[in-house]
């Protein structure tokens, strides 16, 4: 059978991430996903759109794929825009920021990384795929 | 006040400051505001009950990260506590507890801090 998903259309407009983590609270119920765990991804996807709508530099629409599996939810955050390196995205260091010049944002993949059990970046000119997947832990 | 900031009161010598909503970029300079503001008149000890704020972004919790700066400079200190389990996460992530502390309730971040 066919695994159940769902998909959503975010325009680009402040805080429509909320919009995103409506939604993934009530697959996490569905699910039968802890209330950290469901934290955790609500939290991910955030960052994931943020990254999407600020970066992306572009005004078309982010997509968001929620793919309900037996054993994982996997959470897809699409982008149009211009792409990125991910290999040119340094990791984060508070002690690097903390009393520095350095800018104190740029936390976002660090956050992903940390709270979903796999992620995959995919991306290109024509646009960004983030592959988010958090395992039901019984 | 907007309407991300619920309440400030004082106690100790500490400016106590309740959040409700969403802590984004808009929530963050809603409570750098208040910081700065006190700290012009010499407050350097500050508390943030985040009971009303269940989610958080980097791009706010950054701006934490501007005020504990700025209260290094004079030799202060900023708390938070009521946290939901993924602010506190986020807070541990991002290096937050390096730098300040999050506390159980008001009563011990009063009278810790």
């Amino acid at each position: 059978m066919k695994q159940p998903s769902v998909e959503l259309k975010l325009p680009i407009i402040p805080n429509m991430e909320l919009i995103a983590t409506q939604t993934a609270e009530v697959i996490a119920r569905h699910m039968h996903l802890t209330e950290d765990q469901a934290g955790e991804i609500s939290m991910a996807l955030i960052e994931a759109c943020i990254n999407a709508f600020e970066h992306s530099k572009t005004d078309s629409n982010v997509f968001i794929h929620f793919l309900i599996e037996e054993d994982s939810l996997v959470v897809k955050v699409i982008d149009q825009g211009i792409g990125f390196d991910k290999t040119k995205v340094e990791i984060p260091k508070i002690e690097n920021k903390i009393g520095k010049d350095e800018r104190k944002r740029g936390w976002g993949l660090q956050l992903i990384q940390e709270l979903m059990d796999s992620v995959e970046f995919e991306s290109n000119g024509d646009g960004t795929t983030v592959t988010m997947k958090k395992n039901i832990k019984q | 006040m907007s309407g991300f900031i619920k309440s400030t009161k004082e106690a100790n010598q500490i400016v106590i400051i309740e959040t409700d909503g969403y802590l984004n970029n808009e929530g963050g300079e809603a409570i750098s505001a208040i910081c700065y503001d006190k700290m012009k008149s010499g407050q350097n000890k500050f508390l943030i009950n985040m009971a009303g704020t269940k989610v958080v972004n980097s791009i706010g919790v950054s701006i934490l990260i501007e005020i504990i700066e700025k209260l290094q400079e004079v030799d202060g200190k900023i708390g938070y506590y009521n946290l939901a389990p993924i602010v506190s996460k986020t807070f541990n992530i991002m290096g937050l507890t390096k730098y300040s502390t999050v506390f159980a309730t008001e009563e011990e971040a009063v009278s810790a801090l």
